[in-house]
């Protein structure tokens, strides 16, 4: 590393967009994601899944496959050595069925062996003998007791109600609707793969793995395998995108247990298909909502009923079940409420952790009925939001009272200033691209409507419900080098040059070395829950804050100055009150100062049986213009431009904010208008991307941002998350924007050509 | 597995041999697996998503869906053979400035698809980039970002950077 005097000033600090220490390896193909990792003599490992919702195992026999030349090993639930289940937040999914399958997709045995058509040939060698069970795959019939227990833990995962003020307020202006999602995939580009390393003697394992959390998957990796946590070493391998889909376990136990049975290394990577059956999703929903409010609009009270379909196994529908009834009052001031929310368990896929996590069910459903709002009292979009717009010192329905900035009127709007799209209706010089249909040539460009649609939202940042969520950072500058050591994954949303600006801001060096983020360090919690930045950008600047200290007060000490006199100014070391200016290479010359930091959030509370608690840490704000062009004959939608405006805190590297702006509103948008996993009978119907639909560049409208900073003072370095905000008020304004094309009803994402064109 | 056969590929420049494979291997398996060429990328082996595409006798194609044995007398150029490693393209430096890159799975891929619309048309249209690299999949960064790359190395090879 060069540590060469230079000239100019140091770029790539706090506020700037430095290009990515990662960036030209990824576009050289040379970074290494976890599906490029081998070692020498590996075995490729696979997994055999259910094909059925609900049924008992009666027997296994694995004679046939073990007769394949090439396999290695086979293993059943039978070969687990530690505890058979695990979870994030509660243990009951496991590692293979042993008894009872719950959904298409559990897994029931695994090979390994010297080939991947090898693997495939012994899974469908191996014969499993199933006793059919009755599924469950209505929500209610979990609710209402009507179906027999499909897991010992029952079919109610969670109920929360909140109950807040006067449970009898009739307003002069009443709304209701139900809303429905569909199950949504991450889509991650980089499938799941793992290379696991066996230590000799099975006395322990080292795992290369693309995940979201190395810690957490840490324990519950050694729970499975009955080793000490410290047996178990994880590094992380280059990560393809996440967007909560790797917050679960998937191969993970099955690719150590491999390696550490056969003595070898072990490689799985699954396919497209296995990835939509082997991780969680977006929980499905069905949310009745009404609203009360004065004939002038203002709200009242609300009344919701939310319920979440978990799916086989719990993972974190409580936590997403718990971000749903508390963002359903949305973004506006609102004093009474009744609500009651269900996460239940049934025979589909298990649902988890996806990008706006419960708050885009909530979202969509709070923004339809605001709509409702403004024409039951002759307001328009806007004029609604802005009347009921939350404000700091508000207080939720759940007690707590925000006390984060909240510029929600602010971001209405920024977003109204926007320009509209200068596009006419149909696009412009008759591109068929331009069109609904596109390249179909479907659209007759004189029967094309157009609509204009909102969206706002409130998303809690961080864990919540008394979680201490913390991160560690290491910071260590020894001649005029730092290097950084953290276990904050980086999943493509580039912590990784966040954490490079903040060490040249406090230290005023240029380079800044980063070491592996692997386990050897303290946890760094989960890259979700839009917290990287507050939680590890904090411990990052706040180890790098107690080496400067150490740096100053060596300074101090050899120059007899008062180290309080000290700062940073450019690459130098200077003495405010005197004339000492020496160089951060040169005051850090022959000594090393190594510092350890642990960033914690204010501490919240879990929610009473009413509701009511403390139970966010944080809360950031954005606004969704939408304007849509519609063929109402053929019911397709061409969106035409997005406006948004974000409560971003300060933009620390405004591209990288933009990125999140603009990757997370096409997320939203695949939501609105194609994004849905299709089931008949608990089976997935489009397990790939050629029937699972997501945006490509031709559904992607420009997107006009404006970010709102506004330094919070609560977050360490005033930076607010900024990956969910976008996808989650993005779909509810594509979808008000396609209701007023065409003048119907919609309530239902993602919306169907069916629903716009069918009567 | 009794399927076997060795072939030769040309690759990059390069004859490369692949002794005793499987015939049923993709060309993109056999680029990662066996020539440990790993910069193409399996993200839905189905063709749909453009991350594992390679220019097969100048034809951009999605590898997942050649399979490696009938490329035998086809030239075959990957994410590693269109620039040095040490001096990257203008288009690989414009999707670093531009905020192109985020997970960077699809990114080779999109610099494949970018380069071999960039040596056709070297003043593409808006339209033009939309709909040549609409085969190309990005879940991270809503393709705003790799618009403006991709224009912007027009500009730098119209006028100069």
């Amino acid at each position: 590393m060069s540590t060469a005097v230079r000239e100019g000033t140091i770029k790539g600090r706090l506020g700037d967009s430095p290009p990515r220490p990662d960036g030209i390896p990824k576009t050289q193909g040379s970074f290494a994601f976890a599906g490029d990792l081998s070692a020498d003599g590996f075995l490729w490992g696979a997994t055999l899944r259910s094909p059925h919702p609900h049924a008992r195992i009666r027997r296994i026999d694995l004679s046939a496959a073990w007769k394949i030349d090439g396999v290695a090993t086979i293993i059943t639930a039978d070969d687990v050595p530690g505890k058979p289940t695990y979870g994030l937040i509660s243990k009951d999914q496991p590692v293979f069925a042993a008894d009872v399958v719950r959904y298409v997709g559990e897994p029931v045995a695994a090979v390994a062996a010297d080939h991947p058509e090898t693997c495939r040939r012994a899974l469908a060698a191996i014969v499993v003998d199933y006793e059919m069970l009755p599924p469950l795959f209505d929500p209610e019939r979990a609710i209402d007791g009507s179906h027999p227990p499909i897991h010992p833990s029952g079919n109610v995962i969670r109920r929360q109600r909140i109950v807040a003020g006067d449970q009898s307020l009739v307003g002069e202006v009443v709304v209701e609707g139900t809303y429905e999602l569909g199950m949504q995939d991450q889509a991650f580009l980089g499938l799941e793969a793992a290379l696991a390393l066996p230590d000799p003697g099975g006395t322990g394992v080292e795992l290369f793995v693309a995940t979201q959390w190395l810690h957490e998957d840490r324990g519950q990796i050694a729970a499975c395998l009955d080793l000490a946590p410290e047996k178990v070493r994880l590094t992380l391998g280059g990560v393809g995108g996440a967007f909560g889909a790797r917050e679960d376990i998937s191969l993970q136990v099955h690719t150590c247990l491999l390696a550490m049975r056969t003595g070898r290394p072990v490689r799985i990577a699954y396919s497209r298909e296995e990835s939509f059956l082997g991780h969680v999703h977006r929980h499905p929903a069905k949310i009745w909502m009404r609203h009360h409010a004065t004939t002038e609009g203002r709200i009242q009270r609300i009344e919701a009923r939310l319920v979440l379909d978990g799916g086989a196994y719990a993972s974190t529908s409580s936590a997403v079940l718990l971000n749903a009834v508390t963002h359903v009052q949305g973004p506006y001031k609102c004093l009474n409420a009744t609500v009651d929310g269900y996460a239940v368990r049934t025979n589909n896929l298990p649902c988890g952790a996806m990008r706006g996590f419960g708050v885009v069910q909530a979202c969509f459903a709070h923004e339809g009925q605001m709509d409702k709002l403004a024409v039951a009292c002759g307001l328009d979009p806007v004029e609604i939001r802005l009347l009921n717009a939350m404000e700091t010192g508000d207080t939720l329905i759940t007690g707590q009272v925000i006390e984060n900035v909240a510029p929600v009127a602010e971001c209405i709007r920024r977003t109204a200033a926007l320009a509209l799209p200068d596009v006419p209706v149909g696009g412009r010089g008759g591109d068929p691209l331009d069109l609904p249909g596109g390249a179909g040539l479907t659209a007759d460009a004189s029967h094309i409507r157009r609509g204009i649609g909102w969206g706002v939202a409130i998303k809690n940042l961080m864990y919540s419900e008394a979680f201490d969520d913390y991160s560690t950072a290491r910071c260590r500058l020894a001649d005029g080098v730092v290097s950084l050591k953290f276990a904050a994954v980086e999943v493509g949303q580039g912590f990784v040059v966040l954490a490079q600006q903040i060490a040249r801001s406090v230290l005023g060096v240029d380079d800044v070395v980063l070491e592996p983020i692997d386990t050897s360090i303290g946890s760094a919690g989960s890259t979700s829950a839009s917290r990287q930045t507050w939680m590890s950008g904090g411990a990052v600047d706040g180890a790098c804050r107690l080496v400067r200290e150490r740096l100053f007060e060596h300074i101090g000490a050899l120059h007899d100055v008062d180290p309080v006199r000290l700062a940073i100014d450019g690459r130098d070391v200077i003495d405010t009150l005197g004339t000492l200016r020496l160089s951060v290479s040169a005051a850090s010359a022959g000594v090393e100062f190594t510092e350890t930091f642990e960033q914690h959030h204010r501490p919240t509370e879990e929610l009473d049986e009413n509701g009511q608690g403390s139970c966010h840490t944080a809360f950031a704000f954005v606004a969704h213009r939408a304007v849509v062009d519609v063929d109402p004959e053929l019911g397709l939608v061409k969106v035409v431009q997005i406006a948004t405006a974000q409560d971003v805190g300060v933009a620390l590297n405004p591209l990288s904010v933009l990125g999140q702006i603009e990757g997370g509103i096409a997320q939203g948008l695949g939501l609105a208008v194609m994004e849905e996993i299709i089931f008949t009978d608990g089976r997935v119907r489009n397990a790939s991307f050629t029937d699972y639909l997501l945006p490509t560049m031709l559904d992607m409208p420009p997107v006009l941002a404006s970010m709102i900073e506004q330094p919070d003072p609560m977050a360490p370095l005033g930076a607010k998350g900024v990956g969910e905000p976008p996808t989650i008020s993005s779909t509810p304004a594509i979808v008000a924007a396609i209701r007023d094309a065409i003048g119907r009803d919609l309530t239902r994402v993602p919306v169907r050509p069916s629903d716009i064109c069918l009567p | 597995m009794a399927e076997n056969e060795a072939y030769v590929l040309h690759v990059n420049g390069s004859r490369r041999e692949v002794a005793d494979a499987w015939l049923g291997e993709s060309l993109l398996y056999v680029l990662r697996e066996r020539l440990g060429l790993l910069g193409s990328k399996a993200a839905c082996e189905q063709g749909e998503c453009g991350s594992c595409s390679v220019l097969l006798d100048d034809e951009l194609v999605c590898s997942c869906l050649v399979l490696a044995a009938s490329a035998v007398g086809q030239t075959v150029v990957t994410i590693e053979g269109i620039a040095p490693h040490g001096s990257p393209s203008d288009v690989q430096r414009a999707f670093v400035e531009c905020g192109a890159v985020q997970c960077g799975f699809c990114t080779p891929g999109l610099i494949m698809a970018a380069h071999a619309l960039l040596e056709r048309t070297p003043q593409p249209t808006g339209s033009e980039i939309r709909e040549e690299l609409s085969g190309n999949i990005c879940r991270c960064t809503g393709y705003g970002r790799i618009i403006e790359a991709v224009q912007r190395v027009a500009v730098w090879r119209a006028i100069g950077p």
